[in-house]
């Protein structure tokens, strides 16, 4: 038996509203399989479950918010139980719930106080266990309990709902037939030539989300501030510059891409990345987190994308374990995770504990950024416009395409010296790319 | 295909990726990336989804010709 609580999807969350759930009491999960959704300021997160076993019982009701560390769901273990048993199982092992009472369900009342309409709400869930799970069916709009129904982006339920559109009669186009933002855009616009009436039924039920594009602008707008301000408040930042020629590694990677369908090409910020990860081995004063007063460094490099969505506001996907990462890996992590991070499709697994971030603004043609670092990390390596510049070789004059990687790093942890070795590291590999 | 199927696949795929453009505002004959924010993983997306509708793998010597939307589609007919 062990609680999954909500987790922290970054230094800028400490809430997250339930929207919905897809599974239900007595259905087995995997490591990895959807469990509902989560709305934060930053906006809707698919929820994957961190740990195997069978739902016992869910613990909060969809539309509740609740603070990072409360316990949402009730796991036991995966060992067969007979069906008719399982919507049972909660109610008996309730009891265990008091002692942890201090710790865990008390947080989501407190501060729920002075938001008062959703008080009542959230107590209701620990004490009523059979009440949620009986919820769950109803206020679980498109989801089937069928864990294998086709995935629908969370940006795309959410449009779904603002329409009043039924997601059973939209076909998937995206991977493994889920149904994306474009699949619902061209839903719509067919029913809206069917119909040319404006569509004025009822919305769907769903997410207890009030967001409109402007709140949810808002709100991500609320959870950057706090997170920057909360970096330069607590965070001394020292700077540090360098240039590195590119020559070498763009000419390898033309040929390396020459050879390669347009499904393998690799951009060169994954050369970027990966000349950065490798560097990071040698330096663990730049890789980890500062918590509670102390350092504490990661021989694993989970490596977050400062991610630009098109709404505006900022989202830094994880890439973790990017150590273990070939170039290829590298690349199609990057790919993958900075296209579905625009298009509203992240799980909660994929924010979150990172221990360094990257931020590329090269491509909007700016010479350098100067990051902020996201807490509780304590670097933050920055990417300019990889541009062509006057650079001296050899005692003579030469134009070589040139990058600006900068470093912000944590005064409190490291020292400019070493945050200079390391730059220097970086310049060094990206002379010798076909060894990464 | 007809060249105007082939512009409606193209700015489809563009929408997808950035679902603001507005198809009948696009210049053909300007570089898409002055007229659409892309940035290089968004591009290279883009290109993907083309060779995934049409089957033409567009090499990187040829970005050039594929730069703007009418050359983009003159690219795709042509292969």
């Amino acid at each position: 038996m062990s609680d999954i609580r909500l987790p922290s999807l970054g230094a800028d969350m400490d809430a997250a509203t339930i929207v919905s759930w897809c599974v239900a009491p007595g259905d087995a999960v995997q490591k990895g399989d959807l469990l509902g959704e989560i709305e934060t300021d930053k906006g809707v997160f698919d929820l994957d479950s961190r740990e195997a076993g069978v739902v016992a019982a869910l613990l909060v009701a969809p539309g509740t918010k609740v603070t990072v560390g409360t316990p949402i769901v009730r796991l036991q273990e995966a060992v067969p139980v007979p069906t008719a048993a399982a919507p049972e199982a909660p109610e008996a092992p309730e009891a265990p719930e008091a002692p942890e009472a201090p710790e865990a369900p008390e947080a989501p009342e407190a501060p729920e106080a002075p938001e008062a309409p959703e008080a009542p709400e959230a107590p209701a869930a620990p004490e009523a266990p059979a009440a949620p799970s009986a919820l769950a069916a109803p206020a679980a709009p498109p989801p089937s309990p069928s864990p294998h129904h086709p995935h629908v982006s969370p940006l795309a339920r959410r449009i779904a709902a603002e329409h009043g559109l039924d997601l059973a009669g939209v076909t998937g186009t995206g991977v493994q037939g889920a149904i994306t933002q474009a699949d619902v855009a061209r839903a719509l616009a067919a029913r809206d030539d069917a119909t040319p009436a404006a569509p004025t039924g009822a919305p769907v039920p769903t997410p207890a989300s009030a967001h409109t594009p402007a709140t949810i602008v808002d709100g991500m707008r609320r959870a950057v501030a706090a997170a920057v301000t909360r970096s330069k408040r607590d965070i001394p930042h020292y700077y540090l510059e360098h240039d590195v020629d590119l020559h070498a590694a763009l000419a390898w990677l033309a040929r390396h891409n020459a050879d390669r369908p347009i499904t393998e090409r690799v951009l060169p910020a994954a050369l970027l990345v990966r000349a950065t990860v490798q560097a990071l081995a040698r330096v663990p004063e730049l890789n980890g987190v500062h918590e509670h007063g102390a350092f504490t460094p990661s021989s694993a490099v989970h490596v977050g994308i400062v991610t630009a969505l098109r709404g505006g506001g900022l989202v830094a996907p994880v890439i973790a374990d990017a150590q273990t990462h070939s170039l290829a890996e590298l690349n199609a992590a990057l790919l993958d995770l900075v296209q579905r991070t625009r298009a509203g499709a992240l799980r909660t697994s994929e924010l979150g504990g990172g221990t360094i971030s990257i931020t590329n603004l090269g491509d909007r043609g700016v010479r350098a950024v100067h990051g902020v670092i996201y807490p509780p990390q304590v670097a933050i390596v920055g990417f300019g416009a990889i541009a062509d510049r006057p650079w001296a070789v050899d005692g003579m004059l030469a134009v070589r395409p040139v990058v600006t990687i900068t470093l912000a790093a944590d005064h409190r942890v490291s020292d400019g010296i070493r945050g200079a070795q390391f730059l220097a590291d970086i310049g060094r590999r990206l002379q010798a790319p076909e060894d990464a | 295909m007809t060249q105007d199927e082939m512009r409606a696949l193209v700015l489809a795929e563009l929408q997808r990726i950035a679902p603001e453009v507005d198809g009948a505002a696009l210049d053909g004959a300007r570089p898409l990336r002055e007229q659409v924010d892309l940035d290089s993983v968004d591009y290279l997306g883009f290109l993907v989804a083309l060779h995934k509708a049409t089957g033409v793998d567009i090499p990187e010597s040829d970005y050039e010709a594929v730069a703007t939307l009418d050359g983009c589609v003159a690219y795709l007919l042509a292969h």
